[in-house]
């Protein structure tokens, strides 16, 4: 089983995390920083398994993230390690180039991904095609339904059609916020 | 009004959405918690509002701040709200937010069971495994039982997405609700051969985590495993069955044997290291339990250790890390193949990577034997000098200490050498582990009488030295030394060379700066070393030295007396006192040694650490109860000295007597020296043999000289030196083992006969140098028996501890609210969640053929191997009788007619294909698949049919196999009377619980086995496809049955798209989907591989039911084999008869004899000639074909009762004389109970 799976930056900060098994916010935040602490610390060039406090930690570190897996004995350690990268390889391949400031500002589309990937502590699916087509799938329905931010983009439409009228239909506010990362890195 | 929505539209197109929310975090570093407060209070106006879209919003936002550790639980209401809105996109966000946060104690839980249950059927996917997908993180016991039903309906849905979630979340309603194991297990075990790779992967790994809790419960699922391991090529998959072939194995040695040649193969051949890795391991786990004289797999281990060490010399460092990890496993068993990779596991403590070294320490741990703990030892000295960072060196320390003192100190060849050890590690800066240290000290001195001598000068020289390790402020913790070598000084004081500078060295001013508890030592045992002195100067007669001692004393106690801390003060003011008292004795010349050495006379012997908590409180003492009022103020400052001078106490009761036996040892070891010294074949030890240090004399001299070069420079010189000392003298020891060994050849060659009394001084030559006093550790008397109990009780997986292979009782079906089969979407009816179930057994007479069929050819194969079988029969029988006993279950009718022996039938079946011997992989499968075809109907009454004809099926001609097969036979019979003599205990113990009609029911009492009875009857049949039927009514719907069908598929070609329609009558209609026509067939919801079968469920309203009906109906489908695909179509009959309209109902005596005699019911009777068979069986039939329940039964006399969908009560009075059978029935209806009768005598004409 998979207990948890923890996205922090190099400096801690939380990305996403997705328990398994119930732990109040304040157990979940020390989780996090104890995991950091141990995980953080490690070179890059030693190996990517130690044991947490609670759990195994499976954890690999990319460019300014870490992804850590805390499972217990019945998951294989080479096999996590490799969903860890086929997790990343996906979110990369819905994302087109992942960075950090794709998770950090789509929290909630990366937690969709990661359902089709593990549900309840245990793997659901390891063939990334298969990921990547879900997903999409879910995404198309989603664009059907106008999206979350559907409803205020066809009010600013509605609002701005009054006076021009040529304006493209579909604007998707969502969209635009995230080309703009005139943002401090942390 | 359209205005005012567009005006609400532009107010929330300035509502902050997720990314502006994390935006604004990231502009608020300063006042983060200020801005995030500010934001929460906008989303709780958010959630005010009714538009779904705001919500949805602001529920989105507080999943992020969640994750920044805000608790959002306040909003639960509001995410219930998102998770019902019927858009996709609220509702995935709502149930992503119910997942991050909801929990058991969340109590709007509760609300969402409808929900949750009408997104489970929702005719999109995606919400179903939205909702699944949801659902899998906050299922509760409540949700688990109310949607068990609805989950596993989905486990046979047509898409595959749905059918891998629904069948991976069936975990965790296991886990919440393990009453629906037993009757989820079978279509669990069905997806292990699903189509789809993702739904059996799934399978595969619920099972896996299922039966790594109770692996013994899955045995019987190894054939299924095997095959799928020597056919699937998903990774994945693989891993987790080898995985799982690791946890059964050591339950089932067969098994491994089976194992180790495809797992070899797999070793060689697969290129992915996670595979040869899991493989390696298990392997190993194989080994393991094999461990015991299988000589022939050397070639594996060694195959393990080889990859092993491949894996280990990889660059990477994973790979490393898990090879030691997978080496230490061996270790346990087979220390010697891993002995030989020492320089590999030495090498790896010098990797860069602290956790690769900590593994490497931990195979050192098992690695080390007499021969080689020295070496071992000197580099991981070697280690702690080098090591950076107080953590590892500290891991060090401790792993030295393990390593040394494991089993008793097994390894240690030469105590003096481990002393030293300890003394050197004292120097090591900042450790935490001082006490660890001294305990060993005081351990070793204690135990090891031999070593005193050593141990003493030793820590002479420490405590002499004791301004070095307590000069650094930092070394706080190292000072514990002090105390073990200040006891051990004291103690032992007799075997010190120059007592009187120790005395000086311990009473020192320095000594004040020392903790309390060590100060305290020191004063008690400078007094013991005062004694010592008194006695020298006595014995020499120089009273000037014997008084300058007291002097001493007298000069520095003082310094004691006035510590802060009252044991320090009052031991040393007691003490002060006595020694001014004995100097005024010695000024009178009076000789006072003896008197003051008698103060501390006395042997201490090692105590076991749990002797305390063994000694049994004796009876009638309550140690809770207060012996005096509870003081009204604390006086717990009184108290602590003396707890810890108790420790000192014991010793003052004992008189000494181990120097009698020592002086008796002297005296008979010098005998015998004497008659060896004469015996011309005896051979003397080479003096350099650490043997020598045996005797604690004074004629040894090389002890003296280790114990002058080593010991007196220890503190001060550099611990190179030191190491080379120790190597010097270990090779010196190996020259002379090795000259020892071939003298010990040579005298090999002369004779054996003296080999038996020279034995300690040749061969072993590694044994200790000194006895060690270990085993006795003392225990009180009648002690109590260790009670260790190391299971959690509150381990969840305790409760899924299930046989599995137990028929399904009627009363395990899972809980279903509605009536619903899985096509059908019922009226949502609110109704309750205990209604009858529905859930049938599954039962087909081509699988019963198939079943003979693979008994017989388990016979054929039998005769082969009679000798290996009868072996392993016993194995088996071992195995019947350890499997648990179902402890709650409650007894109808049809588990009863179910006779106990698909276990055996299934044990045995593995049985067969673990016994056969290890058959090409293609064989082999041959083998497993009958048997696990027959596996699959556990649920089903398994045929015990087979057993009375064997006696015809064996060849006459091989007498000696029909010798056999009665054996056999005979057993089989014990076993299944033991089974049944447990299930009557059952019977009994049960009626006395749960009230009559369980024991009137419980037919199995009868020593007669039931034969197999199934309700299923056939409906159509052709080359392509078999269907049988059966129909059950519903208490709780008065007007629906349900038609179970079994479809399966005989021919070669894949069958799908199945459509089943039937032809309404004005009574009797199928229920469609809302929005089909009345004359639209319904899709059935599976496709069927090659022979395969599957169960659907239709439902269908009823308005009368007196009489039976015929439905006319069609079931059309597409055949698409490789080539082509045709359009077939079979037409069917369904009969709906009386009986199906019947519930199986309880009824109490008292209940039915009131019921008989308010006069509304209507008699009729029935006659049946020519009945022969036991009336048991003829109750069963009736319970079982015709839905009855026996009230009460009085010899061949039983009343019986059942009840129609509508409310009618049937009442049956069954009598039997000579083959005739006689039924009085009365019912409210006469011509329901017409036709009833009717049909009952139709069930019995035909047998």
């Amino acid at each position: 089983m998979i207990k948890a799976i923890l996205i922090f930056n190099n400096h801690g900060k939380p990305r996403l995390i997705r328990f398994y098994q119930y732990f109040a916010e304040d157990m979940q935040q020390q989780i996090i920083r104890e995991t950091f602490h141990l995980v953080s610390k490690r070179d890059d060039n030693v190996c990517n398994f130690l044991e947490g406090i609670y759990f195994t930690l499976i954890y690999r570190h990319y460019a300014t993230l870490y992804f850590v897996f805390c499972v217990d004995s019945s998951e294989s350690e080479l096999g996590i390690l490799d969903l860890i990268q086929v997790f990343v390889e996906t979110l990369d391949k819905c994302f087109e180039n992942v960075c950090e400031l794709d998770l950090i500002f789509h929290m909630d589309k990366v937690h969709y991904i990661l359902q089709e990937v593990v549900m309840g502590g245990m793997v659901l699916e390891t063939n990334m095609n298969e990921i990547v087509a879900q997903v999409e799938l879910q995404n198309r329905m989603e664009k059907s339904e106008g999206g979350l931010s559907g409803a205020p983009a066809r009010a600013v439409s509605a609002v701005k059609n009054m006076n021009l009228p040529e304006i493209p239909r579909n604007i998707n506010i969502g969209d635009i916020n995230i080309k703009v990362p005139s943002l401090s890195p942390f | 009004m359209a205005l005012k929505i567009v005006k609400g539209s532009i107010d929330r197109m300035f509502d902050k959405n997720l990314q502006d929310l994390v935006r604004g975090i990231r502009n608020h570093k300063e006042d983060e918690a200020k801005y995030i407060s500010t934001c929460i209070d906008e989303i709780k106006q958010e959630l005010k509002q009714d538009n779904i879209a705001v919500k949805a919003n602001a529920v989105c936002k507080l999943t992020y701040l969640q994750m920044l550790g805000y608790d959002v639980s306040w909003a639960a209401f509001n995410i219930v709200e998102v998770m019902s809105s019927s858009k996709f996109t609220y509702k995935r966000i709502g149930y992503l937010a119910a997942s991050q946060c909801f929990h058991e104690g969340t109590d709007v839980i509760m609300l969402t069971t409808n929900q949750i249950r009408k997104d489970l059927s929702s005719p999109n996917q995606y919400d179903t495994g939205v909702a699944l997908t949801g659902l899998s993180c906050f299922v509760t016991p409540d949700l688990a039982r109310d949607l068990a039903n609805d989950i596993m309906t989905l486990m046979s849905h047509t898409k595959p997405y749905i059918r891998k979630k629904a069948v991976l979340i069936m975990y965790k309603v296991f886990l919440k609700y393990p009453e629906s194991l037993r009757p989820a297990f079978p279509r669990l075990k069905e997806k292990l051969e699903d189509p789809d790779p993702g739904v059996q992967s799934a399978a595969v790994n619920v099972i896996c985590e299922l039966a790594r809790r109770n692996p013994k419960n899955y045995l019987s699922l190894a054939p299924l495993f095997f095959k799928l391991m020597t056919s699937s090529t998903n990774n994945w998959v693989l891993i987790k069955i080898i995985k799982l072939f690791g946890a059964l194995t050591p339950l089932e040695p067969r098994l491994g044997k089976k194992l180790i040649e495809p797992l070899t193969n797999l070793i060689h051949s697969t290129s992915a290291m996670s595979l040869l890795y899991e493989c390696v391991n298990t392997v190993i786990a194989v080994l393991i339990s094999l461990s015991s004289g299988m000589p022939n797999h050397s070639a594996s281990i060694q195959l393990c250790v080889q990859k092993l060490r491949i894996l280990i010399e990889d660059s990477d460092q994973n790979l490393k890390y898990l090879g030691l990890l997978a080496m230490s496993k061996i270790l346990k068993t087979h220390p010697k193949s891993v002995q030989s990779h020492k320089d590999l596991i030495l090498q790896c403590l010098d990797d860069k990577d602290e956790s690769i070294r900590l593994r490497a320490l931990d195979l050192l741990y098992g690695m080390v034997s007499k021969k080689n703990l020295m070496e071992i030892v000197k580099k991981l000295m070697l280690h702690v000098d080098k090591a950076e960072g107080t953590t590892y060196r500290d891991e060090l320390l401790t792993k030295i200490i393990d390593i040394c003192s494991q089993s008793n100190y097994q390894y240690i060849t030469n105590f003096e050498w481990y002393i030293s050890i300890l003394v050197e590690l004292t120097r090591l800066e900042g450790t935490r582990h001082g006490h660890l240290i001294a305990s060993q000290m005081l351990d070793v001195a204690i135990r090891v009488k031999a070593i005193r001598g050593f141990a003493v000068a030793q820590m002479a020289t420490l405590l002499d030295n004791a301004h070095l390790l307590t000069g650094n402020t930092q070394r706080n913790g190292i000072c514990e030394v002090l105390y073990a070598a200040a006891w051990i000084c004291g103690e032992f004081s007799e075997h010190l060379e120059d007592p009187m500078q120790t005395l000086e060295a311990m009473l020192r001013p320095k000594v004040a700066t020392l903790p309390g508890h060590i100060q305290a030592v020191y004063v008690q045992n400078a007094a013991k070393l005062f004694a010592t002195v008194l006695q020298k100067h006595e014995g020499e007669t120089d009273s000037q030295a014997a008084q300058e001692t007291s002097q001493l004393l007298i000069d520095r106690l003082p310094l004691f007396v006035q510590s802060a801390n009252l044991e320090v003060q009052e031991r040393a003011s007691c003490i002060l006192q006595l020694v001014k008292y004995i100097q005024k004795l010695q000024q009178k010349n009076v000789e006072v040694a003896e008197e003051v050495t008698a103060l501390f006379a006395g042997e201490l012997n090692p105590v076991a650490p749990k002797a305390q908590k063994k000694v049994p409180i004796p009876e009638g003492l309550d140690l809770d109860a207060w012996i005096n009022e509870p003081p009204s103020e604390s006086e717990s400052e009184d108290e602590k000295p003396k707890v810890v001078f108790a420790k000192e106490e014991p010793k003052h009761y004992r008189s000494r007597h181990t120097e009698v036996d020592e002086k008796e040892l002297a005296r008979r070891r010098e005998v015998r020296k004497q008659e060896q010294a004469n015996n011309p074949f005896y051979i003397k030890a080479s003096p350099s043999s650490q043997k020598v240090y045996d005797a604690p004399g004074v004629e040894h001299i090389p002890v003296v000289q280790i114990d002058l070069s080593v010991p007196l420079k220890v503190p001060g010189m550099p611990m190179s030196d030191q190491y080379l000392k120790l190597e010097e003298e270990r090779r010196q020891k190996e020259k002379a083992e090795r000259k020892k060994k071939e003298k010990k050849k040579k005298r090999e060659k002369r004779g054996k006969g003296r080999k038996a009394d020279s034995g300690p001084e040749s061969e072993e030559d590694i044994t200790p140098a000194h006895q060690v006093d270990i085993v006795t550790e003392e225990m009180p008397e009648n002690a109590l028996p260790s009670d260790d109990d190391d299971k959690d009780p509150n381990d969840p997986h305790k409760a899924l501890d299930i046989d599995l292979d137990k028929p399904l009782a009627d009363s395990e079906k899972l809980p279903v609210r509605t009536h619903r089969p899985e096509v059908l979407k019922s009226p949502a009816e609110d109704r309750d969640s205990k209604s009858v179930p529905q859930e049938t057994k599954k039962k087909s007479s081509k699988e019963k053929k198939e079943k003979k069929k693979d008994k017989e050819k388990d016979r054929k194969r039998s005769k082969e191997e009679k000798k290996k079988k009868k072996k392993h029969k016993e194995v088996e029988e071992e195995l019947l009788e350890s499997q648990p006993e179902e402890a709650v279950q409650s007894e109808e009718t049809k588990e009863a007619a179910a006779p106990p022996t698909s276990t055996s039938a299934e044990a045995s079946d593995l049985d067969f294909w673990l016994s056969s011997a290890p058959v090409p992989p293609a064989a082999a499968q041959e083998v497993t698949a009958p048997s696990s075809a027959a596996a699959v109907d556990t649920s089903s009454a398994a045929a015990p049919e087979s057993e009375p004809d064997e006696p015809k099926d064996t060849e006459p001609e091989d007498t000696k196999s029909s010798k056999h097969k009665k054996k056999k036979q005979k057993k089989e019979k014990e076993e299944k009377e033991k089974k049944k003599k447990k299930r009557h205990h059952h019977h009994h113990h049960h009626g006395d619980a749960g009230g009559e009609d369980s024991v009137q029911n419980g037919t199995v009492e009868e020593e007669e086995p039931l034969p197999p009875m199934s309700n299923y009857s056939l409906l159509a049949e052709n080359s392509y496809i078999k269907m049988v039927y059966d129909i059950q009514g519903n208490h709780q719907d008065e007007s629906k049955v349900v038609v179970s069908v079994i479809f399966e598929n005989k021919s070669d070609s894949f069958l799908k798209s199945m459509e089943f329609n039937v032809l309404d009558s004005l009574n009797s209609k199928l229920q469609r989907p809302e929005g089909a026509g009345p004359h639209d067939g319904l899709t059935v919801p599976f496709q069927l591989p090659p022979g395969v079968s599957n169960e659907a469920r239709f439902v269908f309203s009823v308005q009368s039911i007196v009489m039976p009906q015929k439905l006319k109906g069609t079931l059309t489908f597409i055949v698409k084999s490789d080539e082509s695909s045709t359009h077939e179509k079979l037409d069917f009959k369904l009969h709906f008869t009386c009986t199906s309209y019947l519930i199986t109902t309880p009824c109490y005596s008292d209940a039915y004899a009131k019921l008989l005699e308010s006069g509304d019911l209507k008699g009729s009777s029935l006659r049946l000639e020519g009945i022969n068979m036991p009336f048991h069986h003829l109750l069963a039939r009736i319970c079982f074909h015709h839905h009855f329940s026996v009230v009460e039964r009085i010899d061949s006399c039983a009343s019986m009762y059942s009840r129609s969908i509508q409310g009618h009560h049937v009442c049956l009075l069954v009598k039997t004389s000579d083959q005739t059978v006689s039924i009085d029935a009365k019912c409210d209806e006469p011509s329901l109970l017409g036709n009833v009768l009717d049909e009952i005598k139709q069930t019995f004409s035909k047998c």
